[in-house]
């Protein structure tokens, strides 16, 4: 018998549901080998992390708390990635939105007036956000900069002029030598829906669904899908390339943005250590598991939300180390990664007999 | 030649090969012969890169047999077909063009040392290029090669690797006549070497001029085998679309109204900085073709981007229905009424993992009724594409097919489609036919000759000559980025266009023959 590829004339929107599905199931079974290995049981494992992420109201309220920021990311991401745009600096964007908002809540609450005060926070985080992205944004659109490298250097930038910050300039005189500024006044606080799940919830959702409008159904998506796919073609077309780039990159920096000031305002209520707690970087992973897909960013960060959450009540209630959820969310990537194969590919199976036929179709 | 006795090295018995909506090869037999060159004929999408496809591995027969020297044997993948000596030199190369001769022809063998003594094998290969008269220098970066050159490389890499079989698709399509000439010596050679050859064409010259025996594919069916020197270019052309194709076009009467599109002067550099465009001045009127004749490379390309906003000149003027429109974005050239049909169809003119619906709207997006308000329209999409695919007889399964799954010839209608559809004044078609079967050539030269009967002015850059004389109102010769003349398509006697295509001046002819240059009546 012999098995072989065959690429196929379109896209199988089957293979497109069932290899993110495929893949979690595999990662789950790499994840429970080396749960083996290390002598535990894998099934008590996992049902921890399942009980502890989504069993119990806290526990899924905690998982959401995770999620908004993922998804918010994973967005950005998405614009980017979708114009072959490799921002990996979703994190900086978001720690310069964080900054941009608590500066806003600590200096200027007194001069504006309160109703605005929220809404202040939050466009000044966002406006942050897509100028950390506007900056290799113009630089590979005007001068043809590589973004890989410049979006994550900003990262480290935005990272440590944010601990200068909560350590030195801004930190809070009575905070006891804690790292952080002093607490917001109430009024420049996110509301929280669900135990610490906040507003940022709905910020998620609304932008997921007008990025898919954005995406397959208005012209400006119509054209950063072809500056995606084919930019010599975009410019016999007559579309703008560079200053698409820009502006295709300012949204998704708002939206890391935008993660990154309602987290401060939602759950910290100041700025302080933890904001850097790596959602920009997992927002890559949730991208390509998404492929791209805006809604589908909405449940690939809760899932991944989960598995924070999860590894942490592992932690806590097996004394297993947190670690468990990470690996299993870049576990999840390898079997996804091969797994895009099938929807370019088909298998076709051989019966060496003396003429061949096809056998099955796999996942057509 | 070969004669019968030859020893049969392929066979390939009731290939069949399916493709969801399509039968691609329907139990087709071939035979090739020690030393034989045999071509492969027949229309874009008659199944011959299919059949050859499955020779080198890269499908798989869903019915059939394979027999090499003989002997039965399973292909799954390139590297079997290779093992077997069967190798192919595809239409779009596979270099680097960063690395060397030498290195590309030893990327991806297996028996190698772990440190190639490279002097060693740049000798080798350079011992066989001097038998073969694949004239290149082994110690030079691909990037720096001709097209030619590069498909030498090719045929070597084969060669050196030890093939015995070798698959050629389609392999003039991009060189030049002299450069055609030359691999066809070198065909030669390699049939007395004992090396056998199957080469993928639908140009009837070739296959006289190339090849010992000719088998016809028409809609993946074997319609016909014959010796080549039993046969002639009107039974081929008939067996290849079943009718005899003396090109029916319909070029009617048309006045030729006010100048729609002028060149004055115009002066632009190409990639390199280099001159490409001197001095250049033209008039189209509304309801003519003018046609570009010109060794490729002599300042076509360029004179297409001027055109159409791609790239702005250094000096000189444009002017459309009398705006001057020097240095129009491509944008504003599109506004201004330019359409373009590119010469590079996968690489600018259509976007290959886009559907064929999205790639028909990717200029009238911006207007109603497909999109209003910043928003586009599904519905009115699909009922647009299916119109288009109907009138344009654009052959793809669906309206979402990706574009990269049609034949040549239907890339390049859909391409036609919606540059005509678009266009409003003037259309600058470039190479508009090359690559493309009797069938859809003659389709595209009459759809050209449409838009002059309904008042388009038409610049037409073609290698053809004759395309250019049958279709064209006017013939400019580009030399050198200079235009050498100018003349009426029915005084053009093909021996006068050629002396300008190698840089004589019109006026150098005419003093000596006293013939009339066309001139443009102000």
């Amino acid at each position: 018998m012999q098995i072989f590829f065959e690429k196929r004339k379109n896209v199988s929107r089957k293979a497109i549901v069932l290899v993110p599905v495929v893949s979690f199931l595999v990662a789950l079974l790499l994840g429970a080998i080396l749960l083996l290995i290390t002598g535990v049981n894998p099934i008590v494992t996992y049902q921890a992390m399942a009980q502890g992420a989504f069993g119990t109201v806290y526990g899924f309220s905690e998982t959401l708390v995770v999620a908004i920021p993922l998804m918010l990311t994973g967005l950005g991401v998405t614009i980017a990635f979708r114009m072959r745009f490799w921002n990996i600096g979703a994190e900086g964007q978001l720690v310069f939105g964080g900054i941009a908002g608590a500066g806003v809540a600590l200096f200027l609450a007194d001069t504006i007036p309160e109703f605005l005060l929220l809404p202040s926070i939050i466009l000044a985080g966002m406006i942050a956000g897509a100028l950390w992205a506007g900056i290799p944004a113009v630089l590979k659109a005007y001068l043809g900069v590589d973004e890989t490298l410049t979006s994550l250097m900003l990262n480290y930038v935005a990272i440590l002029f944010a601990s200068y910050l909560y350590y030195g300039a801004w930190r809070d005189p009575l905070g006891f030598g804690f790292p952080g500024t002093a607490r917001f006044v109430e009024e420049a606080w996110l509301p929280r829906i669900l135990g610490r799940a906040h507003y940022g919830l709905f910020f998620g959702l609304i932008a997921a669904i007008i990025l898919w409008i954005v995406f397959n159904r208005t012209r400006w998506g119509f054209e950063l899908k072809i500056i995606g796919e084919n930019q010599t073609a975009a410019r016999y077309l007559g579309i703008k390339i560079a200053r698409n780039i820009v502006l295709a990159l300012l949204l998704s920096g708002a939206l890391s943005g935008l993660a990154g000031v309602s987290h401060v305002a939602g759950i910290f209520r100041r700025l302080q250590t933890g904001l850097a707690a790596g959602y920009g970087y997992t927002a890559i992973i949730i991208a390509w598991l998404a492929q791209l897909n805006p809604i589908a960013v909405i449940f690939v960060s809760i899932l991944m939300g989960g598995l924070f959450v999860g590894g942490d009540q592992v932690q806590m209630m097996m004394g297993l180390p947190s670690a468990v959820g990470l690996v299993l969310q870049g576990l999840i990537l390898f079997p996804m990664l091969a797994g895009t194969l099938f929807t370019e590919y088909k298998i076709k199976i051989v019966r060496p007999d003396k003429t061949p036929r096809v056998e099955s179709e796999a996942a057509s | 030649m070969i004669d019968q006795s030859s020893n049969v090295i392929l066979e390939m018995r009731g290939i069949t090969k399916r493709f969801p909506g399509v039968v691609a090869n329907d139990n087709v037999d071939l035979k090739l012969h020690d030393g034989e060159v045999l071509a492969l004929l027949g229309e874009n999408g008659a199944g011959k890169s299919t059949l050859m496809n499955i020779l080198v591995g890269l499908y798989r027969q869903d019915e059939g047999e394979i027999y090499v020297r003989d002997e039965l044997v399973q292909i799954s993948s390139p590297r079997d077909s290779a093992d077997l000596g069967i190798g192919m030199v595809h239409q779009n190369f596979m270099l680097v063009p960063t690395m060397t001769v030498a290195e590309n022809i030893i990327l991806g063998m297996v028996d190698l040392p772990l440190v190639p003594d490279m002097r060693q094998i740049s000798e080798g290969i350079r011992e066989l290029s001097q038998r073969y008269q694949l004239k290149v220098n082994p110690d030079v970066k691909i990037w720096q090669l001709s097209v030619g050159e590069q498909q030498r490389v090719e045929i070597l890499k084969l060669i050196y690797r030890g093939a015995e079989i070798l698959i050629l698709d389609e392999p003039t399509a991009v060189l030049t006549p002299q450069e055609s000439h030359e691999l066809q010596e070198v065909l030669k050679i390699m049939t007395k070497e004992d090396k056998s050859a199957i080469f993928i064409t639908h140009k009837m010259e070739e296959v006289m001029s190339f090849s010992d025996r000719v088998m016809v594919l028409q809609n993946g069916r074997l319609t016909a085998t014959r010796k080549t020197s039993e046969t002639s270019p009107n039974e081929l052309a008939r067996l290849m679309v079943g009718r005899d194709v003396l090109f029916r076009l319909e070029k009617e009467v048309v006045q030729p109204g006010d100048v729609v599109l002028e060149l004055k002067n115009v002066n632009a550099k190409d990639d390199r900085g280099l001159p490409a465009l001197r001095g250049v001045s033209l008039k189209i009127r509304c309801g003519e073709i003018l046609g570009i004749a010109g060794v490729a490379g002599n300042g076509q390309d360029q004179l297409a981007e001027v055109i159409s906003g791609l790239r702005n000149p250094d000096s000189g003027n444009v002017f459309i229905s009398g705006k001057d429109v020097t240095n129009n974005s491509p944008l504003g050239m599109i506004k201004a009424g330019v359409s373009h049909i590119p010469a590079d169809r996968m690489g600018m003119g259509t976007v290959g993992n886009m559907a064929v619906a999205e790639n028909l709207i990717m200029k009238g997006y911006r207007n109603e009724p497909i999109s209003s308000g910043g928003l586009i329209r599904p519905k009115k999409i699909l009922d647009y594409a299916k119109r288009m695919i109907e009138s344009f007889k654009i052959a793809t399964p669906t309206a979402k097919t990706r574009v990269k799954f049609l034949s040549g010839g239907n890339i390049q209608k859909t391409i036609l489609a919606r540059e005509i559809d678009a266009c409003d004044g003037i259309l600058v078609a470039v190479y508009p036919s090359r690559g493309l079967d009797v069938g859809a050539t003659e389709a595209v030269r009459n759809m050209l000759l449409e838009q002059r009967s309904d008042g388009r002015g038409i610049l037409l850059i073609s290698e053809d000559l004759d395309e250019l004389t049958s279709i064209a109102d006017r013939i400019a010769v580009l030399f050198e980025g200079k235009i050498m003349g100018i003349i009426n398509s029915e005084d053009a006697d093909i021996e006068v266009l050629g002396l300008m295509m190698g840089g004589a001046r019109l006026e150098e002819l005419q003093n000596e023959s006293g013939l009339k240059s066309a001139q443009v009546k102000d």
